[in-house]
Protein backbone atom coordinates (compact mmCIF):
# COMPACT_ATOMS: atom_id res chain seq x y z
CA UNK A 1 0.00 0.00 0.00
CA UNK A 2 1.12 3.54 -0.67
CA UNK A 3 2.47 5.53 2.24
CA UNK A 4 0.35 8.51 3.37
CA UNK A 5 1.42 11.97 2.22
CA UNK A 6 3.22 13.94 4.86
CA UNK A 7 1.81 17.46 4.69
CA UNK A 8 1.82 19.68 1.62
CA UNK A 9 5.14 21.01 0.45
CA UNK A 10 5.02 24.70 -0.57
CA UNK A 11 6.33 23.92 -4.04
CA UNK A 12 3.60 21.29 -4.53
CA UNK A 13 0.94 23.70 -3.26
CA UNK A 14 2.18 26.40 -5.66
CA UNK A 15 1.82 24.05 -8.62
CA UNK A 16 -1.49 22.64 -7.38
CA UNK A 17 -3.13 26.09 -7.19
CA UNK A 18 -2.72 26.39 -10.98
CA UNK A 19 -4.09 22.93 -11.74
CA UNK A 20 -7.83 22.88 -12.36
CA UNK A 21 -9.99 20.26 -10.67
CA UNK A 22 -9.96 16.98 -12.60
CA UNK A 23 -7.25 18.15 -15.01
CA UNK A 24 -5.08 15.86 -17.09
CA UNK A 25 -1.42 16.35 -16.27
CA UNK A 26 1.89 15.05 -17.53
CA UNK A 27 4.75 15.38 -15.05
CA UNK A 28 8.13 15.29 -16.81
CA UNK A 29 10.97 14.12 -14.61
CA UNK A 30 8.41 12.96 -12.07
CA UNK A 31 10.92 11.55 -9.56
CA UNK A 32 9.20 9.28 -7.06
CA UNK A 33 5.74 10.41 -8.19
CA UNK A 34 4.78 12.32 -5.03
CA UNK A 35 3.79 15.48 -6.94
CA UNK A 36 1.46 13.47 -9.18
CA UNK A 37 0.01 11.77 -6.14
CA UNK A 38 -0.45 15.14 -4.48
CA UNK A 39 -2.26 16.48 -7.55
CA UNK A 40 -4.41 13.36 -7.70
CA UNK A 41 -5.32 13.58 -4.03
CA UNK A 42 -5.88 17.36 -3.88
CA UNK A 43 -7.09 18.22 -7.42
CA UNK A 44 -8.48 14.89 -8.67
CA UNK A 45 -5.94 15.19 -11.44
CA UNK A 46 -5.20 12.20 -13.67
CA UNK A 47 -2.24 11.57 -15.90
CA UNK A 48 1.26 10.23 -16.06
CA UNK A 49 4.77 10.81 -14.88
CA UNK A 50 7.79 10.39 -17.09
CA UNK A 51 11.20 9.51 -15.72
CA UNK A 52 14.34 7.87 -17.03
CA UNK A 53 15.75 6.36 -13.83
CA UNK A 54 14.99 2.82 -12.65
CA UNK A 55 14.78 3.98 -9.02
CA UNK A 56 12.23 6.69 -9.79
CA UNK A 57 10.11 4.41 -11.95
CA UNK A 58 10.06 1.84 -9.15
CA UNK A 59 9.21 4.49 -6.54
CA UNK A 60 6.44 5.95 -8.72
CA UNK A 61 4.89 2.52 -9.30
CA UNK A 62 5.10 2.01 -5.53
CA UNK A 63 3.36 5.36 -5.06
CA UNK A 64 0.50 4.08 -7.18
CA UNK A 65 0.85 6.64 -9.99
CA UNK A 66 1.20 5.98 -13.70
CA UNK A 67 4.80 6.34 -14.82
CA UNK A 68 6.40 5.90 -18.23
CA UNK A 69 10.11 5.14 -18.31
CA UNK A 70 11.48 7.31 -21.07
CA UNK A 71 14.27 9.75 -21.92
CA UNK A 72 12.95 13.31 -22.14
CA UNK A 73 15.89 14.25 -24.35
CA UNK A 74 14.37 11.98 -27.00
CA UNK A 75 11.23 14.15 -27.05
CA UNK A 76 7.61 13.29 -26.28
CA UNK A 77 6.76 11.39 -29.44
CA UNK A 78 4.77 8.88 -27.39
CA UNK A 79 2.25 11.59 -26.52
CA UNK A 80 -0.34 13.06 -28.85
CA UNK A 81 -0.59 16.82 -29.40
CA UNK A 82 -2.93 18.59 -27.02
CA UNK A 83 -3.54 15.47 -24.92
CA UNK A 84 -2.92 17.16 -21.54
CA UNK A 85 -4.21 20.24 -19.77
CA UNK A 86 -0.86 20.83 -18.12
CA UNK A 87 2.61 19.53 -18.74
CA UNK A 88 4.77 20.02 -15.66
CA UNK A 89 8.53 20.31 -15.70
CA UNK A 90 9.50 20.63 -12.05
CA UNK A 91 13.14 21.52 -11.37
CA UNK A 92 14.26 19.56 -14.41
CA UNK A 93 14.84 22.14 -17.17
CA UNK A 94 18.29 23.02 -15.86
CA UNK A 95 19.37 19.40 -16.37
CA UNK A 96 18.19 19.11 -19.97
CA UNK A 97 20.41 19.30 -23.02
CA UNK A 98 17.74 20.32 -25.56
CA UNK A 99 16.02 23.21 -23.77
CA UNK A 100 14.24 24.72 -26.75
CA UNK A 101 13.04 21.43 -28.17
CA UNK A 102 11.68 20.31 -24.81
CA UNK A 103 9.75 23.54 -24.18
CA UNK A 104 8.33 23.23 -27.68
CA UNK A 105 7.27 19.66 -26.96
CA UNK A 106 5.70 20.68 -23.66
CA UNK A 107 3.43 23.16 -25.38
CA UNK A 108 2.68 20.78 -28.22
CA UNK A 109 1.48 18.04 -25.85
CA UNK A 110 -0.07 20.32 -23.21
CA UNK A 111 -2.43 23.24 -23.35
CA UNK A 112 -0.25 24.97 -20.77
CA UNK A 113 3.18 24.32 -19.35
CA UNK A 114 4.19 24.64 -15.70
CA UNK A 115 7.95 25.09 -15.38
CA UNK A 116 9.83 25.43 -12.13
CA UNK A 117 13.57 25.91 -11.63
CA UNK A 118 16.20 26.97 -9.08
CA UNK A 119 17.03 30.65 -9.64
CA UNK A 120 20.74 31.04 -10.28
CA UNK A 121 20.36 34.77 -9.60
CA UNK A 122 19.47 34.18 -5.92
CA UNK A 123 21.76 36.24 -3.72
CA UNK A 124 23.11 33.27 -1.79
CA UNK A 125 24.09 31.70 -5.11
CA UNK A 126 25.70 34.94 -6.21
CA UNK A 127 27.51 35.25 -2.87
CA UNK A 128 29.09 31.83 -3.26
CA UNK A 129 30.24 32.75 -6.76
CA UNK A 130 31.67 36.03 -5.46
CA UNK A 131 33.50 34.00 -2.82
CA UNK A 132 34.97 32.04 -5.69
CA UNK A 133 33.05 28.77 -5.25
CA UNK A 134 30.43 27.01 -7.34
CA UNK A 135 27.14 27.40 -5.46
CA UNK A 136 25.74 24.56 -3.37
CA UNK A 137 22.30 25.03 -1.81
CA UNK A 138 19.07 23.19 -1.02
CA UNK A 139 17.87 23.74 -4.58
CA UNK A 140 21.31 23.07 -6.05
CA UNK A 141 22.60 20.31 -3.79
CA UNK A 142 25.36 19.01 -6.06
CA UNK A 143 29.08 19.59 -6.27
CA UNK A 144 30.44 20.97 -9.53
CA UNK A 145 31.83 17.56 -10.48
CA UNK A 146 28.71 15.47 -9.92
CA UNK A 147 25.90 17.85 -10.85
CA UNK A 148 23.32 16.82 -13.45
CA UNK A 149 22.60 20.53 -13.96
CA UNK A 150 24.10 21.67 -17.23
CA UNK A 151 21.96 24.73 -18.01
CA UNK A 152 21.79 26.94 -14.93
CA UNK A 153 19.93 30.20 -15.45
CA UNK A 154 18.26 33.09 -13.66
CA UNK A 155 14.72 34.41 -13.54
CA UNK A 156 15.76 37.25 -15.84
CA UNK A 157 17.35 34.76 -18.28
CA UNK A 158 14.17 32.71 -18.41
CA UNK A 159 11.89 35.68 -19.01
CA UNK A 160 14.18 36.94 -21.76
CA UNK A 161 14.06 33.46 -23.27
CA UNK A 162 10.25 33.41 -23.14
CA UNK A 163 10.00 36.80 -24.89
CA UNK A 164 12.43 35.66 -27.58
CA UNK A 165 10.55 32.39 -28.15
CA UNK A 166 6.95 33.66 -28.20
CA UNK A 167 6.13 32.01 -24.88
CA UNK A 168 3.45 33.83 -22.89
CA UNK A 169 3.90 33.93 -19.12
CA UNK A 170 0.45 33.45 -17.58
CA UNK A 171 1.55 33.32 -13.96
CA UNK A 172 4.69 33.55 -11.91
CA UNK A 173 5.43 32.69 -8.28
CA UNK A 174 8.85 33.03 -6.66
CA UNK A 175 9.60 31.37 -3.32
CA UNK A 176 12.39 31.40 -0.79
CA UNK A 177 12.15 28.92 2.07
CA UNK A 178 8.55 28.32 1.06
CA UNK A 179 7.61 32.00 1.39
CA UNK A 180 6.54 34.17 -1.58
CA UNK A 181 9.04 36.80 -2.71
CA UNK A 182 7.71 39.97 -4.36
CA UNK A 183 10.60 42.42 -4.06
CA UNK A 184 13.49 41.90 -6.52
CA UNK A 185 12.67 38.20 -7.08
CA UNK A 186 15.74 37.59 -9.24
CA UNK A 187 17.88 38.53 -6.24
CA UNK A 188 15.80 37.27 -3.32
CA UNK A 189 14.01 34.25 -4.82
CA UNK A 190 15.50 30.77 -4.75
CA UNK A 191 12.80 28.85 -6.61
CA UNK A 192 10.75 30.13 -9.58
CA UNK A 193 7.40 28.83 -10.87
CA UNK A 194 5.92 29.74 -14.23
CA UNK A 195 2.69 28.91 -16.00
CA UNK A 196 3.14 29.31 -19.75
CA UNK A 197 1.42 28.95 -23.06
CA UNK A 198 2.16 29.95 -26.62
CA UNK A 199 1.79 33.69 -27.26
CA UNK A 200 -1.36 34.10 -29.41
CA UNK A 201 -0.60 33.75 -33.10
CA UNK A 202 2.92 32.59 -32.37
CA UNK A 203 4.62 29.84 -34.30
CA UNK A 204 6.19 27.00 -32.35
CA UNK A 205 9.74 27.56 -31.21
CA UNK A 206 12.25 26.92 -33.97
CA UNK A 207 15.10 25.05 -32.32
CA UNK B 1 17.71 -25.74 -5.94
CA UNK B 2 18.68 -26.39 -2.32
CA UNK B 3 16.20 -27.20 0.40
CA UNK B 4 16.92 -23.84 2.06
CA UNK B 5 15.96 -21.74 -0.98
CA UNK B 6 12.92 -23.92 -1.51
CA UNK B 7 11.38 -23.36 1.88
CA UNK B 8 11.43 -19.55 1.75
CA UNK B 9 8.95 -18.16 -0.75
CA UNK B 10 8.34 -21.56 -2.24
CA UNK B 11 4.78 -22.75 -2.81
CA UNK B 12 5.95 -26.32 -2.24
CA UNK B 13 4.27 -29.43 -3.61
CA UNK B 14 1.50 -28.74 -6.09
CA UNK B 15 -1.01 -30.96 -7.83
CA UNK B 16 -2.44 -30.24 -11.25
CA UNK B 17 -6.18 -30.44 -11.74
CA UNK B 18 -8.38 -31.04 -14.78
CA UNK B 19 -11.59 -29.24 -15.71
CA UNK B 20 -13.70 -30.70 -18.50
CA UNK B 21 -16.01 -28.57 -20.63
CA UNK B 22 -18.80 -30.03 -22.73
CA UNK B 23 -20.31 -26.83 -24.09
CA UNK B 24 -18.89 -26.62 -27.64
CA UNK B 25 -16.32 -23.88 -28.17
CA UNK B 26 -16.50 -22.13 -31.52
CA UNK B 27 -13.03 -21.06 -32.54
CA UNK B 28 -11.99 -18.00 -34.50
CA UNK B 29 -11.30 -20.25 -37.50
CA UNK B 30 -14.93 -21.37 -37.50
CA UNK B 31 -14.02 -24.86 -36.29
CA UNK B 32 -15.79 -26.13 -33.18
CA UNK B 33 -14.29 -28.00 -30.23
CA UNK B 34 -17.20 -30.17 -29.06
CA UNK B 35 -15.65 -30.83 -25.65
CA UNK B 36 -12.27 -30.31 -24.11
CA UNK B 37 -10.25 -30.50 -20.92
CA UNK B 38 -8.03 -27.80 -19.45
CA UNK B 39 -5.30 -28.72 -17.01
CA UNK B 40 -4.47 -26.09 -14.42
CA UNK B 41 -2.73 -25.49 -11.11
CA UNK B 42 -3.48 -23.04 -8.33
CA UNK B 43 -1.35 -21.49 -5.59
CA UNK B 44 -2.56 -19.53 -2.59
CA UNK B 45 -6.16 -19.28 -1.44
CA UNK B 46 -9.14 -17.70 -3.14
CA UNK B 47 -10.58 -15.19 -0.69
CA UNK B 48 -14.24 -15.12 0.29
CA UNK B 49 -15.09 -12.23 -2.01
CA UNK B 50 -13.12 -13.91 -4.83
CA UNK B 51 -11.29 -10.72 -5.61
CA UNK B 52 -7.70 -11.92 -5.30
CA UNK B 53 -7.39 -14.21 -8.32
CA UNK B 54 -4.44 -13.81 -10.68
CA UNK B 55 -4.24 -15.66 -13.99
CA UNK B 56 -0.80 -16.47 -15.37
CA UNK B 57 -0.73 -17.13 -19.11
CA UNK B 58 2.06 -19.18 -20.61
CA UNK B 59 4.20 -18.60 -23.67
CA UNK B 60 5.32 -20.96 -26.40
CA UNK B 61 6.78 -23.97 -24.65
CA UNK B 62 5.59 -23.58 -21.05
CA UNK B 63 2.55 -24.96 -19.28
CA UNK B 64 0.17 -24.70 -16.34
CA UNK B 65 3.09 -25.64 -14.05
CA UNK B 66 3.99 -22.08 -13.10
CA UNK B 67 5.28 -22.55 -9.54
CA UNK B 68 6.11 -25.20 -7.00
CA UNK B 69 7.15 -28.81 -7.59
CA UNK B 70 5.57 -32.21 -7.93
CA UNK B 71 5.78 -34.75 -5.12
CA UNK B 72 6.85 -37.48 -7.54
CA UNK B 73 9.13 -35.18 -9.55
CA UNK B 74 10.79 -32.69 -7.20
CA UNK B 75 13.18 -31.45 -9.90
CA UNK B 76 10.27 -30.22 -12.01
CA UNK B 77 10.02 -26.66 -10.68
CA UNK B 78 7.37 -24.34 -12.17
CA UNK B 79 8.63 -22.14 -14.99
CA UNK B 80 7.92 -18.82 -13.22
CA UNK B 81 8.71 -20.01 -9.70
CA UNK B 82 11.14 -17.12 -9.14
CA UNK B 83 8.22 -14.68 -9.46
CA UNK B 84 5.39 -16.50 -7.75
CA UNK B 85 5.20 -17.71 -4.17
CA UNK B 86 4.77 -16.57 -0.58
CA UNK B 87 6.44 -13.17 -0.22
CA UNK B 88 7.47 -13.13 -3.87
CA UNK B 89 6.51 -10.34 -6.33
CA UNK B 90 3.29 -12.19 -7.13
CA UNK B 91 2.64 -13.01 -3.51
CA UNK B 92 0.63 -16.18 -2.94
CA UNK B 93 0.03 -15.08 0.65
CA UNK B 94 -2.21 -12.37 -0.87
CA UNK B 95 -3.19 -13.71 -4.27
CA UNK B 96 -4.81 -16.87 -5.57
CA UNK B 97 -2.73 -17.66 -8.64
CA UNK B 98 -3.89 -19.87 -11.50
CA UNK B 99 -1.72 -21.39 -14.21
CA UNK B 100 -3.49 -23.08 -17.12
CA UNK B 101 -2.26 -25.16 -20.05
CA UNK B 102 -3.83 -23.71 -23.16
CA UNK B 103 -6.16 -25.52 -25.52
CA UNK B 104 -4.07 -27.29 -28.15
CA UNK B 105 -1.24 -27.78 -25.66
CA UNK B 106 0.65 -30.93 -24.85
CA UNK B 107 0.81 -30.79 -21.05
CA UNK B 108 -2.56 -32.24 -20.14
CA UNK B 109 -5.09 -29.96 -21.82
CA UNK B 110 -6.87 -31.20 -24.92
CA UNK B 111 -4.50 -30.98 -27.86
CA UNK B 112 -3.49 -32.65 -31.12
CA UNK B 113 -2.23 -35.75 -29.29
CA UNK B 114 -5.55 -36.19 -27.45
CA UNK B 115 -8.17 -38.64 -28.62
CA UNK B 116 -10.61 -37.22 -31.15
CA UNK B 117 -14.04 -38.50 -29.96
CA UNK B 118 -15.26 -38.59 -33.56
CA UNK B 119 -12.62 -41.09 -34.67
CA UNK B 120 -11.29 -42.62 -31.48
CA UNK B 121 -7.78 -41.81 -32.70
CA UNK B 122 -5.49 -38.87 -31.87
CA UNK B 123 -6.62 -35.60 -33.44
CA UNK B 124 -3.30 -35.11 -35.23
CA UNK B 125 -3.65 -32.99 -38.35
CA UNK B 126 -7.39 -32.60 -37.70
CA UNK B 127 -6.89 -30.59 -34.54
CA UNK B 128 -8.01 -27.06 -35.44
CA UNK B 129 -5.79 -23.99 -35.41
CA UNK B 130 -6.32 -22.08 -32.18
CA UNK B 131 -5.78 -18.37 -31.59
CA UNK B 132 -5.02 -16.12 -28.64
CA UNK B 133 -8.71 -15.10 -28.68
CA UNK B 134 -9.72 -18.77 -28.45
CA UNK B 135 -7.40 -19.36 -25.51
CA UNK B 136 -8.74 -16.35 -23.69
CA UNK B 137 -12.31 -17.53 -24.25
CA UNK B 138 -11.37 -20.97 -22.89
CA UNK B 139 -9.67 -19.36 -19.89
CA UNK B 140 -12.79 -17.26 -19.32
CA UNK B 141 -14.87 -20.42 -19.09
CA UNK B 142 -12.41 -21.84 -16.57
CA UNK B 143 -12.74 -18.62 -14.55
CA UNK B 144 -16.54 -19.01 -14.65
CA UNK B 145 -16.29 -22.53 -13.30
CA UNK B 146 -13.90 -21.43 -10.55
CA UNK B 147 -16.36 -18.69 -9.59
CA UNK B 148 -13.99 -15.84 -10.49
CA UNK B 149 -15.92 -12.91 -11.89
CA UNK B 150 -12.99 -10.54 -12.12
CA UNK B 151 -9.27 -11.19 -12.00
CA UNK B 152 -7.16 -8.93 -9.82
CA UNK B 153 -4.58 -9.34 -12.57
CA UNK B 154 -3.84 -11.30 -15.71
CA UNK B 155 -0.08 -11.73 -16.10
CA UNK B 156 1.99 -12.98 -19.00
CA UNK B 157 5.32 -12.72 -20.78
CA UNK B 158 5.80 -12.91 -24.55
CA UNK B 159 2.88 -14.91 -26.00
CA UNK B 160 1.47 -14.94 -22.46
CA UNK B 161 1.49 -11.14 -22.50
CA UNK B 162 -0.55 -11.21 -25.70
CA UNK B 163 -3.18 -13.20 -23.81
CA UNK B 164 -3.15 -10.63 -21.00
CA UNK B 165 -3.65 -7.90 -23.60
CA UNK B 166 -6.44 -9.87 -25.26
CA UNK B 167 -8.16 -10.38 -21.90
CA UNK B 168 -8.30 -6.60 -21.43
CA UNK B 169 -9.96 -6.27 -24.85
CA UNK B 170 -12.26 -9.32 -24.87
CA UNK B 171 -13.43 -9.09 -21.26
CA UNK B 172 -12.73 -5.57 -19.96
CA UNK B 173 -15.05 -6.04 -16.99
CA UNK B 174 -13.26 -9.17 -15.87
CA UNK B 175 -9.68 -7.98 -15.47
CA UNK B 176 -8.60 -5.21 -13.11
CA UNK B 177 -4.95 -5.22 -14.14
CA UNK B 178 -2.95 -6.59 -17.05
CA UNK B 179 0.78 -7.20 -16.74
CA UNK B 180 2.12 -7.23 -20.28
CA UNK B 181 5.77 -8.31 -20.26
CA UNK B 182 8.21 -8.66 -23.20
CA UNK B 183 5.33 -8.36 -25.63
CA UNK B 184 4.53 -7.13 -29.11
CA UNK B 185 1.11 -5.97 -30.32
CA UNK B 186 1.61 -8.13 -33.42
CA UNK B 187 4.46 -10.08 -34.94
CA UNK B 188 6.81 -8.43 -37.41
CA UNK B 189 7.59 -10.03 -40.78
CA UNK B 190 10.91 -11.15 -39.26
CA UNK B 191 9.11 -12.79 -36.31
CA UNK B 192 6.79 -14.64 -38.69
CA UNK B 193 9.76 -15.61 -40.83
CA UNK B 194 11.45 -17.34 -37.88
CA UNK B 195 8.20 -19.15 -37.07
CA UNK B 196 7.85 -20.30 -40.67
CA UNK B 197 11.36 -21.76 -40.72
CA UNK B 198 10.55 -23.62 -37.50
CA UNK B 199 7.33 -24.97 -39.01
CA UNK B 200 9.08 -26.02 -42.20
CA UNK B 201 11.68 -27.86 -40.15
CA UNK B 202 8.90 -29.90 -38.54
CA UNK B 203 6.70 -30.37 -41.58
CA UNK B 204 9.52 -31.50 -43.87
CA UNK B 205 10.69 -34.10 -41.36
CA UNK B 206 9.91 -37.49 -42.93
CA UNK B 207 8.49 -38.59 -39.59
CA UNK B 208 5.86 -35.82 -39.67
CA UNK B 209 3.45 -37.84 -41.84
CA UNK B 210 1.24 -34.85 -42.55
CA UNK B 211 0.69 -34.38 -38.82
CA UNK B 212 -0.59 -37.93 -38.19
CA UNK B 213 2.69 -39.30 -36.91
CA UNK B 214 1.02 -40.77 -33.82
CA UNK B 215 -0.46 -43.55 -36.00
CA UNK B 216 3.04 -44.40 -37.21
CA UNK B 217 4.37 -44.47 -33.68
CA UNK B 218 7.06 -41.92 -34.52
CA UNK B 219 7.74 -38.27 -33.68
CA UNK B 220 9.24 -35.69 -36.09
CA UNK B 221 12.09 -35.32 -33.66
CA UNK B 222 14.62 -33.85 -36.06
CA UNK B 223 12.25 -31.10 -37.14
CA UNK B 224 11.22 -30.30 -33.59
CA UNK B 225 14.86 -30.20 -32.57
CA UNK B 226 15.72 -27.74 -35.33
CA UNK B 227 12.70 -25.61 -34.50
CA UNK B 228 13.80 -25.41 -30.89
CA UNK B 229 17.41 -24.62 -31.76
CA UNK B 230 16.27 -21.79 -34.03
CA UNK B 231 13.85 -20.50 -31.41
CA UNK B 232 16.51 -20.55 -28.76
CA UNK B 233 18.77 -18.28 -30.80
CA UNK B 234 16.00 -15.69 -30.89
CA UNK B 235 15.42 -15.89 -27.13
CA UNK B 236 19.01 -15.00 -26.25
CA UNK B 237 20.93 -11.83 -26.99
CA UNK B 238 24.21 -11.70 -28.87
CA UNK B 239 25.81 -10.38 -25.69
CA UNK B 240 24.44 -13.10 -23.44
CA UNK B 241 25.58 -15.78 -25.90
CA UNK B 242 29.01 -14.18 -26.05
CA UNK B 243 29.11 -14.03 -22.27
CA UNK B 244 27.92 -17.59 -21.77
CA UNK B 245 29.71 -19.37 -24.61
CA UNK B 246 31.89 -16.99 -26.56
CA UNK B 247 33.91 -19.02 -29.04
CA UNK B 248 34.78 -21.59 -26.41
CA UNK B 249 35.69 -25.00 -27.80
CA UNK B 250 34.55 -28.19 -26.13
CA UNK B 251 37.89 -29.92 -26.49
CA UNK B 252 40.03 -26.81 -26.58
CA UNK B 253 41.01 -27.37 -30.19
CA UNK B 254 39.55 -27.50 -33.69
CA UNK B 255 38.76 -31.01 -34.91
CA UNK B 256 38.08 -30.15 -38.55
CA UNK B 257 34.83 -32.08 -38.53
CA UNK B 258 31.09 -31.60 -38.07
CA UNK B 259 30.67 -32.97 -34.59
CA UNK B 260 30.20 -30.53 -31.75
CA UNK B 261 33.20 -28.22 -31.53
CA UNK B 262 31.96 -24.90 -30.16
CA UNK B 263 30.15 -24.79 -26.81
CA UNK B 264 27.23 -22.93 -28.38
CA UNK B 265 26.69 -25.87 -30.73
CA UNK B 266 26.63 -28.22 -27.80
CA UNK B 267 24.15 -26.02 -25.95
CA UNK B 268 21.76 -25.71 -28.88
CA UNK B 269 21.89 -29.44 -29.62
CA UNK B 270 21.23 -30.23 -25.97
CA UNK B 271 18.27 -27.84 -25.84
CA UNK B 272 16.90 -29.22 -29.10
CA UNK B 273 17.29 -32.84 -28.02
CA UNK B 274 15.67 -32.23 -24.66
CA UNK B 275 12.75 -30.35 -26.16
CA UNK B 276 12.08 -32.97 -28.81
CA UNK B 277 11.55 -35.63 -26.15
CA UNK B 278 8.66 -33.90 -24.41
CA UNK B 279 7.02 -31.39 -26.72
CA UNK B 280 4.40 -32.26 -29.31
CA UNK B 281 5.22 -31.08 -32.83
CA UNK B 282 1.58 -30.40 -33.71
CA UNK B 283 1.27 -28.20 -30.64
CA UNK B 284 4.41 -26.33 -31.65
CA UNK B 285 3.01 -25.71 -35.12
CA UNK B 286 -0.25 -24.41 -33.73
CA UNK B 287 1.29 -22.15 -31.11
CA UNK B 288 3.54 -20.50 -33.69
CA UNK B 289 0.44 -19.91 -35.82
CA UNK B 290 -1.37 -18.36 -32.84
CA UNK B 291 1.59 -15.99 -32.50
CA UNK B 292 1.49 -15.12 -36.20
CA UNK B 293 -2.26 -14.49 -36.15
CA UNK B 294 -2.31 -12.28 -33.05
CA UNK B 295 -3.09 -8.74 -34.21
CA UNK B 296 -5.87 -7.04 -32.26
CA UNK B 297 -5.49 -3.92 -34.39
CA UNK B 298 -6.33 -5.80 -37.61
CA UNK B 299 -10.07 -5.52 -37.04
CA UNK B 300 -9.62 -1.76 -36.62
CA UNK B 301 -7.72 -1.02 -39.80
CA UNK B 302 -4.39 -1.36 -38.01
CA UNK B 303 -5.35 1.12 -35.29
CA UNK B 304 -4.11 -0.43 -32.04
CA UNK B 305 -5.51 2.42 -29.96
CA UNK B 306 -8.98 1.67 -31.35
CA UNK B 307 -8.48 -2.02 -30.51
CA UNK B 308 -7.58 -1.15 -26.92
CA UNK B 309 -10.35 1.41 -26.49
CA UNK B 310 -12.70 -0.99 -24.65
CA UNK B 311 -10.06 -1.89 -22.03
CA UNK B 312 -10.66 -0.66 -18.49
CA UNK B 313 -7.78 -2.43 -16.75
CA UNK B 314 -4.72 -0.79 -15.34
CA UNK B 315 -1.64 -1.85 -17.28
CA UNK B 316 1.94 -2.55 -16.36
CA UNK B 317 4.04 -2.92 -19.50
CA UNK B 318 7.64 -4.11 -19.16
CA UNK B 319 10.28 -4.58 -21.85
CA UNK B 320 13.96 -5.52 -21.85
CA UNK B 321 16.62 -3.54 -23.70
CA UNK B 322 18.46 -6.58 -25.09
CA UNK B 323 15.29 -8.33 -26.33
CA UNK B 324 15.59 -8.29 -30.13
CA UNK B 325 12.67 -10.67 -30.66
CA UNK B 326 10.16 -8.24 -29.12
CA UNK B 327 12.33 -5.15 -28.52
CA UNK B 328 11.26 -2.18 -26.34
CA UNK B 329 9.98 -0.34 -29.42
CA UNK B 330 7.23 -2.99 -29.72
CA UNK B 331 6.18 -2.47 -26.09
CA UNK B 332 6.19 1.26 -26.66
CA UNK B 333 3.62 0.72 -29.44
CA UNK B 334 1.36 -0.83 -26.81
CA UNK B 335 2.08 1.97 -24.33
CA UNK B 336 1.34 4.61 -26.98
CA UNK B 337 -2.01 2.99 -27.80
CA UNK B 338 -2.90 2.91 -24.09
CA UNK B 339 -1.84 6.55 -23.61
CA UNK B 340 -3.95 7.56 -26.61
CA UNK B 341 -6.92 6.09 -24.74
CA UNK B 342 -5.94 7.76 -21.44
CA UNK B 343 -5.85 4.30 -19.89
CA UNK B 344 -3.92 3.77 -16.67
CA UNK B 345 -0.49 2.47 -17.65
CA UNK B 346 3.00 2.30 -16.26
CA UNK B 347 5.93 1.30 -18.41
CA UNK B 348 9.34 0.06 -17.30
CA UNK B 349 12.20 -0.57 -19.70
CA UNK B 350 14.62 -2.89 -17.93
CA UNK B 351 18.27 -2.70 -18.93
CA UNK B 352 18.92 -6.45 -18.83
CA UNK B 353 21.40 -8.44 -20.92
CA UNK B 354 19.48 -11.71 -21.34
CA UNK B 355 17.48 -10.98 -24.47
CA UNK B 356 13.86 -12.13 -24.75
CA UNK B 357 14.41 -14.72 -22.00
CA UNK B 358 14.98 -11.87 -19.53
CA UNK B 359 11.30 -12.09 -18.61
CA UNK B 360 12.02 -15.46 -16.99
CA UNK B 361 15.05 -14.22 -15.06
CA UNK B 362 15.30 -13.13 -11.46
CA UNK B 363 16.35 -9.49 -11.99
CA UNK B 364 15.86 -7.25 -8.93
CA UNK B 365 14.81 -4.17 -10.97
CA UNK B 366 12.31 -6.19 -12.99
CA UNK B 367 10.90 -8.11 -10.04
CA UNK B 368 10.95 -4.94 -7.94
CA UNK B 369 8.59 -3.15 -10.35
CA UNK B 370 6.22 -6.14 -10.41
CA UNK B 371 6.27 -6.39 -6.62
CA UNK B 372 5.53 -2.65 -6.28
CA UNK B 373 2.69 -2.84 -8.80
CA UNK B 374 1.13 -5.99 -7.36
CA UNK B 375 1.51 -4.53 -3.86
CA UNK B 376 -0.87 -1.70 -4.80
CA UNK B 377 -3.57 -4.03 -6.09
CA UNK B 378 -6.29 -4.25 -3.48
CA UNK B 379 -7.58 -7.70 -2.68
Amino acid sequence: MSAPLTGSRPDFATIAQWVAEGARVLDLGCGDGTLLRFLRDTRNATGYGVDISDENVLASVGNGVNVIQSDLEAGLSGFESGSFDYVILSQTLQAMKHTERLLNEILRVGREGIVTFPNFGYWRVRAQLVAGRMPVSRELPYQWYDTPNIHLFTIRDFETFCRGHALRILDRVVLTDGQPVSVAPNLFGSLAFYRLDHAPGANPIQP
Amino acid sequence: MSAATKSRGFVGVVTPQDMTFDVPLELRSGAVMPAYTLRYETYGTLNETRTNAVLVCHALNASHHVAGMYADDPKNIGWWDNLIGPGKPVDTDRFFVIGVNNLGGCHGSTGPASRNPATGRPWGADFPLVTVEDWVEAQRRLADRLGIERFAAVVGGSLGAMQALQWSISFPDRVRNALVIAAAPRLSAQNIAFNEVARQAIMTDPDYHGGDYYAHDVVPRRGLRLARMLGHITYLSDDSMAEKFGRDLREGKLNFGFDVEFEIESYLRYQGDKFSTYFDANTYLRITKALDYFDPAMAHGGDLAAALAPATAGFLVISFTSDWRFPPSRSREIVKALLDNSHDVSYAEIDAPHGHDAFLMDDPRYHGVIAAYMGNIAT
